[in-house]
């Protein structure tokens, strides 16, 4: 092997307290490891274990009886996939407005010398402190015809104002003002200083909003209960509370059933049946976030910290 | 000629609208801004929609809704719809029960993103620090069905978690813990905790990053230890952002995630699970109650509103007029 010679700074050596307080911190953080680790991978050993397994007790750490059938049962489910479609349809378009909208709005209010942005502010800012509530909301979606209408998952939530306030900060102080100066001597009118220099360059920012929203998306529920009564509009999360939040078994209410255990006469077998399904459900409804969140993490520190810090 | 002159008076005006009052300088500045003011059209349209118009409907609280009439032309009933909130002998167990849920989560939740972040800060394995930092995060991104859904499972009589861990034991006593009213708030609380947990200690984190290393230099030269350097200077350079977290946390004090909550609850635990929002969901949308809903719901929303100013202005007392938020 090939004398490799490090060059290490010289470190300082801890004193006695120092070095206590070191090997507690580090105790402590494993245990922080563990206490966040261990649930996520329990669900996710059921989901892979067999029923028999799980209704014993005898899954703890790793799954016992290796089984897909969980899996298989979730994906002939049809409601999943109707909710998957539109918790999709609901996050990609509902997302994109969300960016568009808060990009228009954080734009000019980052213009230092934008006449009227102390109006316009204030009328943003009121709204983080001061809201209707439930009822009025739930009557004035009701006049403008949004019960049972897809929109509702959309327009009502078009701008988060807490996201836009991040998306200016970042916008004023990551990016020269100079830029703009010159962008406008060369014939720039501002929307194109919008998408053209602001928006390319304040992409780590925006990215991470990007999460912000879909993840916001993804996981709504509530109006969703309020507004929607077609089952062919509701997300998937809908159709989780209907399983997941219930101590029954879930049985396929449609007319493909699923069964996969076709010597199962009584119902408990049904329900014994589903058990590793519906840990299988939290897995697969879980993922495509963590994914998406594998996906922004890079940009995850500078984005983050620009909005944070000055909030 | 004329038209020179024209073009250089408008010059000039540009030049001295400073010195221009009323109309006329509002106009000019509009005339150089205008294009920033078409990109605000949509998203002032949007929030005077969709914040301030149910602002102003919350006056339905004030009538009694009814189908026929609509919002605006229903009866005036002025404060009917509150006393009959008053008059119901539940209400002070709502109150008790969305306050005690709230303290609860803002004692325990509120100091352990910190404790973590000066953890994590203090600690000098950079690979721990980041694989922890990062699988931290991880439980902020399911959702609460789905956390609820885990809930159930992990605590289920028979089949959960904690019935394995019993069996291995040896213990043959099973709690139904989800209908357990002395458990509801405990499980609410911790897996709240275990979910923001992480997630809350980015701010504490980059703040932490942000405090000036001559600070830690001149202490360590005073001859002051890692944790005296946490008490003396890390934890007063993240105090404004703290007192501010608590303010907006404050802010929200009556307003108890009440989508998890609303989920949690079962016939059993309902006693302590019950809170203003629940109730004014409840009453409100599933009932039709919609003016007892909106009569509730804006009782909840003042005192919110006043806790804020209240938190702000002793903040401000407190720190000399640095510490608040507005």
């Amino acid at each position: 092997m090939a004398k490799k010679v490090k060059y290490k700074p010289k470190k300082i050596k801890l004193c006695a307290s120092d070095l206590v307080l070191q090997i507690v911190t580090t105790i402590l953080l494993f245990i922080v490891l563990l206490i966040t680790l261990y649930p996520i991978i329990y669900i996710i050993s059921c989901s892979f274990s067999d029923y028999i397994a799980i209704n014993a007790g005898r899954v703890v750490f790793w799954p016992v009886g290796f089984t897909w059938s969980g899996y298989e049962y979730v994906f002939r489910f049809k409601d999943i996939w109707v909710g998957y479609r539109n918790t999709l349809i609901y996050t990609v378009v509902g997302t994109a407005l969300n960016i568009f909208m808060s990009m228009l709005c954080a734009y000019p209010l980052s213009k230092r010398d934008f006449q009227g942005r102390r109006t316009y502010m204030n009328l943003f800012f009121i709204s983080m402190f001061f809201g209707a509530g439930l009822i009025p909301h739930y009557l004035w979606n009701k006049t403008l015809g949004f019960i049972n209408n897809p929109l509702v998952m959309i327009i009502p939530g078009a701008m988060g104002v807490y996201n836009m306030i991040i998306l200016r900060t970042a916008f004023r102080s990551s990016i020269p003002g100079d830029l703009f100066e010159a962008a406008k001597i060369d014939g720039a009118n501002e929307f194109r200083s919008l998408f053209q220099i602001a928006v390319p360059l304040a992409k780590p920012t925006i990215s991470v909003l990007t999460l912000y929203y879909a993840v916001g998306h993804w996981n709504a529920y509530f109006s969703a209960m309020i507004y929607l009564r077609d089952k062919n509009l509701w997300p998937l999360q809908l159709f989780l509370r209907g399983i997941l939040t219930t101590t029954e078994g879930f049985k396929p209410s449609d007319a493909s059933n699923p069964t996969p255990n076709p010597s199962g006469g009584s119902s408990t077998q049904i329900a014994d049946n589903t058990l590793g399904a519906k840990y299988a459900l939290i897995v697969v409804s879980t993922v495509p976030v963590l994914i998406l969140y594998a996906i922004v993490q890079k940009y995850f520190k500078k984005g983050v910290m620009v909005g944070a810090v000055k909030g | 000629m004329a038209k020179l002159e024209r073009k250089m008076q408008q010059y000039s005006l540009v030049l001295t609208s400073n010195r221009k009052k009323g109309w006329d300088l509002f106009w000019t500045r509009f005339k150089k801004n205008w294009q920033l003011h078409v990109m605000m059209i949509l998203p002032v349209v949007w929030i005077i929609m969709f914040h301030y118009i149910p602002i102003y409907g919350i006056q339905i609280a004030f009538r009694e809704y009814s189908n026929y009439y609509g919002m605006w032309g229903s009866e005036y009933v002025g404060f009917l719809k509150l006393a009959k909130f008053f008059g119901n002998y539940k209400w002070s167990s709502y109150v008790v029960n969305t306050l005690s849920i709230s303290l609860y989560s803002l004692v325990a939740g509120f100091p352990t993103p910190i404790i973590l972040a000066l953890i994590i800060h203090v600690n000098d394995r950079k690979i721990l620090k980041k694989i922890t930092q990062n699988v931290s995060y991880i439980p902020h991104f399911i959702s609460t069905v789905v956390m609820v859904g885990i809930l159930i499972r992990i605590f289920d009589q028979y089949t959960g978690l904690l019935a394995s861990f019993n069996r291995l034991l040896g213990i043959t006593d099973r709690p139904n813990l989800m209908a357990n009213v002395d458990a509801f708030r405990h499980i609410y609380v911790w897996s709240g905790i275990w979910q923001g947990m992480g997630w809350s200690t980015i701010l504490y984190i980059a703040s932490l990053s942000a405090v000036s290393e001559e600070l830690h230099e001149a202490a360590r030269i005073d001859g002051a230890n890692r944790l005296k350097r946490v008490w003396h200077v890390d934890i007063p350079a993240i105090l404004p952002v703290i007192s501010i977290q608590l303010i907006l946390r404050f802010g929200h004090i009556m307003s108890v995630g009440y989508e998890k909550v609303y989920l949690m609850q079962n016939s059993v635990n309902l006693p302590v699970s019950e809170i203003i929002s629940t109730h004014v969901y409840k009453r409100g949308i599933q009932d039709g109650d919609l003016s007892y809903g909106a009569a509730v719901g804006l009782m909840n929303t003042f005192i919110n509103t006043t806790l804020v100013v209240l938190v702000n202005w002793i903040t401000t007392k407190l720190t000399d007029g640095e510490g608040g938020l507005f």
